[in-house]
C-alpha cells in the first residue's frame, strides 16, 4: 500500500519539470529586463502566454483524440481526451485570471469584449461544459460519443483565439514572437528567452500531468473491473 | 507603479498555488484509488478462496 512518503515521491521527469519551473521563475522575475512602458507588470506575460499555449494545445489534443475515439472506439483515446481536457481547463483558468490581473493596470479595466478575450471565454465555457458532462456520467457510450463531438467543436475555437489579433482589431496586444519581421523580432532577447523557457517548462509539465492523470483513469477502470468480478463471483456463489 | 507589484504578486501566486493544489489533488485521488484497489483485491481473493 502506498504510504505518505510514496504519495509525494517525485519521478525523474517530475524533477526535470521542477528544475524548469525554478529556472523559468528566475528568468522571468530576475534575468529579464524591466519593460520600459509597462514596468514590472509585464512579467505576468511570461506565464500568461505559456499557460495560454497549454490551454490551446490541450484542446487541440482533446479534438484529435476525440476524432480517433469516434473512429476506433478505443477507451485509451477517451482517456487521452478526458485527461487533456481536465489539465487544459486548469491552464485555461490561469489564462482567464492572469489576463484581467494584467489588464487592470495596463488597460484600466479587468475585462473587455475584445475578440481574443471573447473567444478565450468561449473556450473556457466549452471546457466547463465538457467536464460537467464528464462528471454527469461518462460511462454511457452515448455520452462518450457526445463528449467526443463537443471536444471536436471546442477545438474549432482554438484558431479563432490564436489568430484573433491578426483577423480583427481589438485591445489585446499582437504576438511579439510571430512577427512579419521574423521570430521574436518584437522582443528583447532576454525577454524572448524567459518566455521560451516558461513555454517549454509548461509543455513538459503538461506531459508530466498527462501521464499522472491518464494513470488515474486507468486505476478507475481497474476499480470498475474488480467490482464487476466481485459481483460475478457473488452471483456464482448464490447460484451454487 | 508601486501598486503594480500587488498585481504581479497576485498573478504569480494564483498560478503557482493553483498548480500545486492541482498536483496535490491528483496525488490524493491516486492514493484513494490505490487503497480502493487493494481493498477490492483482498475481497476478491477472499471470495475465490471460499
Amino acid at each position: 500500500m502506498a504510504g505518505p512518503s510514496s504519495r509525494y515521491r517525485i519521478s525523474p521527469f517530475g524533477l526535470i519539470c521542477l528544475i524548469g519551473i525554478i529556472a523559468s521563475l528566475y528568468l522571468a522575475l530576475v534575468w529579464a529586463p524591466r519593460e520600459r512602458v509597462m514596468g514590472d507588470i509585464q512579467r505576468i506575460m511570461y506565464f500568461h502566454v505559456a499557460t495560454a499555449w497549454i490551454a490551446e494545445f490541450a484542446f487541440i489534443l482533446v479534438g484529435l483524440s476525440s476524432v480517433v475515439y469516434l473512429w476506433l472506439r478505443e477507451r485509451r483515446w477517451d482517456i487521452v481526451a478526458h485527461s487533456a481536457a481536465e489539465i487544459g481547463f486548469v491552464f485555461c483558468c490561469f489564462v482567464m485570471i492572469t489576463g484581467p490581473i494584467w489588464g487592470k493596470p495596463v488597460w484600466g479595466t479587468w475585462w473587455t469584449w475584445d475578440p481574443r478575450l471573447t473567444f478565450s471565454m468561449i473556450l473556457w465555457l466549452i471546457y466547463v461544459a465538457y467536464l460537467m458532462l464528464r462528471a454527469y456520467g461518462d460511462d454511457m457510450p452515448q455520452v462518450k460519443q457526445f463528449l467526443a463531438v463537443l471536444g471536436i467543436l471546442g477545438t474549432l475555437d482554438v484558431p479563432f483565439i490564436h489568430f484573433a489579433t491578426m483577423w480583427w482589431r481589438g485591445l489585446h496586444p499582437e504576438s511579439l514572437t510571430m512577427t512579419p519581421e521574423g521570430f521574436g523580432a518584437g522582443m528583447e532577447s532576454e525577454m524572448l528567452m524567459a518566455m521560451g523557457v516558461a513555454s517549454v517548462t509548461f509543455t513538459l509539465l503538461f506531459f508530466y500531468l498527462m501521464a499522472r492523470r491518464m494513470a488515474l483513469e486507468r486505476m478507475r477502470d481497474d476499480v470498475e473491473d474488480l467490482r464487476e468480478r466481485i459481483e460475478n463471483r457473488q452471483l456464482e456463489r448464490l447460484d451454487a | 507603479m508601486d501598486n503594480n507589484f500587488w498585481y504581479l504578486f497576485a498573478a504569480y501566486t494564483l498560478i503557482w498555488v493553483g498548480l500545486f493544489v492541482y498536483i496535490f489533488s491528483l496525488a490524493g485521488r491516486e492514493k484513494k484509488l490505490s487503497e480502493e484497489i487493494a481493498e477490492l483485491r483482498t475481497t476478491l481473493e477472499e471470495l475465490e478462496r471460499k
